[in-house]
């Protein structure tokens, strides 16, 4: 089922972070933490090592990274841009900045934009809720955003 | 100090879990203590998943090593040697301060192999969350830990009894650990001093919402709501109307003007129809539709349903199914009865924590609001006017005149008339999206 070709090295980082966490099954989640940061995401490619080396089926492997929403399947844009929708932001209108993000990018939550710049998602909360509504940027934070300010901070990285 | 005066120090300080459950600390100690077991796991939980709540977070960044202290003292209590604290990954800060506090602690020698001589060792290691809400949940946390799917399941046995890796396992929250150094230097009377009769202490809650001023404010328990959002909140936002306060995260309800006197802690939040939760507390003014608010917490809990059982994965979705159909303007009065009933139903067969409280805020919202709900199913109206679907835009006659600039900014062109005449918008065409309400530059169109 391959289909795309990981880079010898960094499946080579892989296997030596297994190595290090003794290819125990109880490190899964720590493991899979690492190889989204060598990967940027967790391609069926990459489960299907994570599997061999912690001797576990791929089935599981794939039962976690679907658990939680910090694993991904599918790559972030270069700019990942996550709008928080915690309560606080909620009540102070993340919505309709989100729907602007969606409207200027024309992208939904979840997907990355074709030339690979920018991706949506929400995230849950930042624990930012003076700042509400946040967004982030890769690792930086906007706060108090109005639709408005929307325009701008797409601007600032195109 | 012997492990039994400490446990009796803490049972008699009148410590409560400040996680959301409100078990005493003490008593839950004490079973931990009582299992005879060769390895024992000290477990704390940082993975503060409530949205809009921080003071977990706060806490470990600012002050880690008192977190680190009092599951040493935990340790010691309990007979066990090895502590994980179970932290989100959305949090590198607190993450990178932990890391430092430990290194530091293991350098003095606070943690190691037979601290200070004492014969009594205890380490601490860090376990990464992935960002699933329902890993609050204590079995379900253990399971995340041990690298599986973070599904609860079912209790009895306890986690004192069978937790990490089988092995007796004391869980507790970062804020509750963060309350036990300062116990046992100033005493369980002092503590207990504190508060109400049955919650002792203070408690911390994130304020956030429509108020003026927004952040972490620690209060001693019996303050009344009304004190933390107006005369510590500064009051609402804008000078509008106060409608609703949201406690205890997804699992808890909305509060109106009349709890705003109530005293908070633990048994009356749960008797006004809220909870503690872990201390969020989400201000409303008079812009917020709780129908639409209960639809937000809905979509929450259906995405963080683990699906294990069929209750909460299945009971919730059709419950955000019920509400989007009211919000839409489609519902009826008997969805009414059905939304109540199966939200019942949902609290009474769920497995774990997070399905027994998630209808919470829809029922608490049917409780305080009910006329709103009315509103939506008989007049198809939305009070608020939050609900896109419930609402129309429309032009006043004397006040237009004709300029035409809606005409011209509305996307589909719904929107018609001779230049200098009012002009009309087709109901069945408008999409309202409020482009021409907000380019008038004379006030002419208002949402009805």
């Amino acid at each position: 089922m391959a289909d795309i070709k990981l880079p010898a090295n960094k499946v080579q980082e892989l296997r030596d972070i297994c190595a290090k966490f003794n290819h125990e099954k109880g490190e899964l989640i720590n493991v899979l933490h690492a190889a989204q940061g060598i990967f940027g995401y967790l391609p069926a490619e990459v489960q299907d090592i994570v599997a061999e080396e912690l001797n576990v089926s791929v089935a599981h492997v794939y039962g976690v990274v679907t658990f939680y929403s910090f694993f991904t399947m599918t790559p972030k844009g270069k700019y990942p841009i996550s709008i928080c929708m915690g309560t606080a932001c909620y009540v102070r209108g993340a919505e309709k900045v989100l729907d602007e993000f969606k409207r200027l990018l024309d992208l939904k939550v979840g997907e990355t934009s074709a030339n690979g710049d920018f991706s949506i998602s929400c995230l849950r909360c930042v624990g930012a809720c003076g700042l509400a509504p946040v967004v982030t940027v890769g690792e930086k934070v906007y706060g108090r955003v109005a639709p408005e300010d929307v325009k701008g901070i797409i601007a600032e990285y195109k | 100090m012997t492990p039994e005066e400490v446990i009796d120090e803490i049972k008699r300080s009148g410590l409560r879990g400040r996680g959301g459950g409100g078990f005493p600390t003490g008593l839950k100690w004490e079973l931990t203590r009582k299992v005879k077991a060769e390895q024992k796991y000290v477990v704390c939980n940082a993975d503060e998943g409530d949205p809009g709540a921080f003071m977990d977070r706060s806490i470990l960044e600012g002050d880690p090593h008192t977190v680190l202290e009092a599951m040493a003292i935990n340790g010691y209590c309990t007979e066990a040697s090895k502590g994980l604290i179970y932290i989100r990954a959305e949090y590198p800060l607190a993450i990178e301060r932990l890391k430092i506090a430990i290194d530091q602690a293991r350098e003095y020698g606070l943690l190691g192999d037979d601290i200070f001589g004492t014969g009594f060792s205890f380490d601490i290691e860090l376990r990464y969350g992935a960002g699933a809400f329902v890993c609050g949940e204590e079995t379900a946390l253990i399971h995340s830990m041990e690298g599986l799917r973070g599904e609860p399941t079912v209790k009895p046995p306890f986690p004192s009894e069978s937790g990490y890796k089988g092995a007796p396992t004391n869980v507790n929250n970062v804020e509750t650990y963060a309350s036990v150094p300062v116990i046992l230097l100033k005493g369980a009377d002092w503590f207990s001093s504190i508060g109400t009769e049955k919650s002792k202490g203070t408690k911390v809650f994130a304020l956030a919402g429509k108020v003026n001023n927004v952040g972490l404010v620690e209060v001693p328990m019996g303050t009344t709501l009304r004190e933390v959002i107006f005369d510590i909140g500064g009051g609402i936002k804008g000078g509008k109307k106060f409608k609703a306060v949201q406690t205890g995260g997804p699992s808890g309800g909305c509060l109106t003007e009349k709890h705003l006197d109530i005293p908070i802690d633990y048994d009356n939040l749960i008797a006004s129809g809220s909870m503690m939760g872990s201390g969020g507390m989400i201000v409303m003014d008079e812009d917020d539709c709780m129908v639409s608010v209960a639809k937000f917490y809905l979509d929450f809990t259906v995405e963080e349903s683990c699906g294990k059982c069929a209750p909460c994965r299945i009971g919730n979705k059709r419950l955000y199914e019920m509400l989007d159909t009211i919000t839409q303007g489609k519902g009826t009065v008997e969805d009414l009865s059905k939304l109540r009933n199966l939200a019942n139903v949902i609290k009474d067969t769920s497995l774990c924590g997070l399905g027994q409280t998630s209808p919470n805020p829809v029922l608490s919202t049917m409780d305080n609001f009910y006329d709103e709900y009315l509103a939506h199913v008989k007049d198809h109206k939305c009070p608020s006017g939050q609900c896109k679907a419930l609402m129309s835009y429309i032009i006043k006659e004397d006040a237009c005149v004709g300029c035409t600039l809606c005409a011209r900014v509305c996307p589909v062109d719904a929107i018609s008339g001779e230049k200098k005449m009012p002009h009309v918008i087709d109901q069945s065409i408008c999409i309202k999206c409020g482009a021409c309400f907000e380019k008038c530059k004379f006030d002419a169109i208002f949402i009805e």
